[in-house]
């Protein structure tokens, strides 16, 4: 279905993949996101930014329903409608192990599990029942070939994850959620936790995934977000203050809160 | 700028307050000689009295009213089988109901309410669970005074040690793992096999084994459910009966442990019994060392291969 709203200036043909539509998440009696609605476009990046408390993760964990793990958290209204087949992931039928197959997340600290570098990859694919270890060896191998590791790894798959470095270790979690194909990424400040060199090499790898996956990405860092995505969202206490195409965005900001934010007046 | 009769200040004060640091530690140590050197003197007492009358026929023989012909064969082949019966029925409750607690109850005031009885249940005389055991198991279950009676007495006993030990090592696990796991699209089930089981073995297995340790030389329960004093056979050997009621017959054959066969010689007049109890004595002692290095040693291996 093709988007014809004033967003669409200079990105052509986006199709939606998601649309966040009107979405209302409470932590016990706390308010966390208030009517929020954005759409969500297929085989872009699309950044979300705002100061830390402002929801923006918060709206990220509603995509694989993480929120389910916790008690005390709901979905108080609204929904995320995911594309093509229409389905409500927040709709209380559908089931949160469901979701998480369909849409795979990199946290903010890199956390393999403690098992070897094959093993994360394939833990994935497992949960979904391959057991077959051809199958598993090359969607192991093309799972980290796009995380541009394989070719530091191939030699040591045997090993511990954790053996890795902090940058290689976020490859590995990227990996990790590349190897069950899924439709959506979700990135939680992916390189907070790294180096300026192993963020630029996440950031390349975030900017070459596009083409085979649509990424939501949560940053702390606005020129994060301008060099890497096509849309930003910019959220405060709660609500989605503006979205639209990121150039837009940053050069010509419609609303003063987002301009406030975005040339570091308030933030 | 820093004068030099600022400096002298400075370093008056820090020395003033160092004065407490040496003080605390030569309190600590102190402490600490209270507990160790008790343990030593006393062990060590045990072993200049018991080692010299250890043998091999002190571990072969049956108990005797002639002291130095008595041995301790009926006792710690007791000893070790009620063992086997405790961490065959205590683990797997321990562990499960750990891993239930953790990961699949929901937070509410039931939950709570149990949380709480759990930790108390560690504080319980063993005394009042022998009573319950004598109620339950040997006269209502009618498992008799036998080997299953007591394993599953010291089972209850140490299941609370369990419990937590199972509960805290699964918390020591960072939550990113956790939700690492779920985010691949993991089920409960698969995240606590695949995931969390691994990951805390090392300190569920201490503290199964710290446990056991507490369990091996407990001794008024068993009393309680009436272990016997004096035994001269040996319960017939696990599993070699004729299938397939044969194979569980050691279960139900009365026994006794290393603990009462202590208790009754050291309630003996003769002075030679004093000397057995203290050589049986150090074979507890040993034995329950033996397990906690084993924890230790356990706990080693098993976590060299976890990083996070």
């Amino acid at each position: 279905m093709q988007i014809q709203t004033g967003l669409e200036a200079g990105v052509e043909g986006a199709l939606l993949k998601a649309d966040v539509r009107e979405l209302d998440f409470y932590y016990g009696a706390f308010h966390a996101l208030k009517r929020v609605s954005m759409p969500i476009y297929d085989h872009k990046v699309t950044a979300l930014i705002g100061p830390s408390g402002c929801g923006k993760s918060t709206l990220l964990r509603c995509f694989n329903r993480m929120h389910d793990l916790y008690p005390g958290n709901r979905y108080a209204g609204g929904g995320i409608v995911l594309f093509p087949d229409d389905t409500n992931l927040l709709a209380p039928g559908v089931d949160p192990i469901e979701v998480r197959m369909r849409i795979s997340m990199v946290f903010q600290k890199p956390n393999p599990f403690p098992k070897s570098i094959y093993e994360n990859v394939a833990y994935s694919l497992r949960v979904r029942g391959m057991s077959n270890k051809n199958e598993l060896d090359d969607r192991v191998e093309s799972a980290l070939k796009g995380a541009a590791l394989w070719n530091e790894v191939s030699n040591r798959l045997k090993e511990l994850g954790a053996n890795l470095s902090g940058g290689q270790q976020q490859r590995l979690c990227i990996a990790r959620a590349l190897a069950s194909d899924p439709e959506i990424i979700l990135f939680d400040e992916p390189t907070s936790a790294l180096d300026p060199i192993a963020t630029a090499s996440i950031e390349e790898l975030i900017t070459e995934l596009k083409e085979k996956v649509t990424i939501l990405i949560v940053t702390h860092n606005m020129q994060q977000a301008a060099r890497i995505s096509d849309y930003t969202g910019y959220m405060y206490l709660g609500e989605m203050v503006e979205f639209g195409v990121t150039d837009q965005i940053f050069i010509k900001p419609q609303k003063k809160a987002t301009e406030d934010y975005i040339t570091g007046r308030f933030g | 700028m820093l004068k030099a009769a600022d400096l002298e200040a400075i370093r008056a004060i820090i020395a003033r307050a160092k004065r407490w640091d040496l003080f605390f530690s030569l309190l600590g140590i102190l402490s600490l000689m209270v507990g160790v050197l008790t343990f030593t003197v006393l062990f060590v007492d045990m072993a200049i009295q018991g080692v010299p009358r250890l043998s091999l026929d002190f571990f072969t023989s049956f108990p005797s009213r002639r002291a130095e012909n008595a041995g301790i064969l009926s006792a710690w082949v007791g000893t070790v089988l009620v063992m086997m019966v405790t961490a065959l029925s205590a683990v797997p409750l321990g562990v499960a109901a750990g891993v239930y607690l953790e990961e699949y109850a929901p937070k509410n005031w039931m939950t709570d309410i149990i949380e709480i009885n759990i930790s108390n249940l560690a504080g319980i005389p063993s005394i009042v669970y022998g009573l319950l055991a004598l109620g339950l198991f040997v006269y209502y279950f009618g498992f008799g005074q036998s080997i299953l009676s007591a394993g599953l007495t010291l089972a209850l006993l140490i299941l609370p040690v369990i419990i937590v030990a199972t509960r805290e090592a699964i918390r020591a696990i960072p939550q990113s793992i956790h939700e690492g796991s779920y985010a691949c699209g993991a089920t409960t089930w698969q995240t606590v096999s695949d995931h969390i089981l691994p990951y805390s073995s090392a300190g569920i297995l201490t503290g199964v084994i710290i446990g056991m340790a507490r369990a091996i030389g407990e001794t008024a329960p068993i009393i309680t459910i009436g272990a016997l004093t004096f035994i001269a056979f040996l319960p017939t050997a696990p599993f070699a009966g004729d299938p397939p009621a044969g194979l569980f017959e050691w279960i139900f054959a009365p026994f006794t442990v290393m603990p009462i066969q202590m208790f009754n010689w050291t309630s003996r007049p003769e002075a030679a019994f004093t000397v057995n109890a203290a050589a049986a004595g150090f074979v507890l002692v040993f034995m329950t060392l033996a397990m906690n290095g084993l924890a230790i040693y356990v706990r080693y291996r098993l976590r060299k291969n976890i990083k996070w």
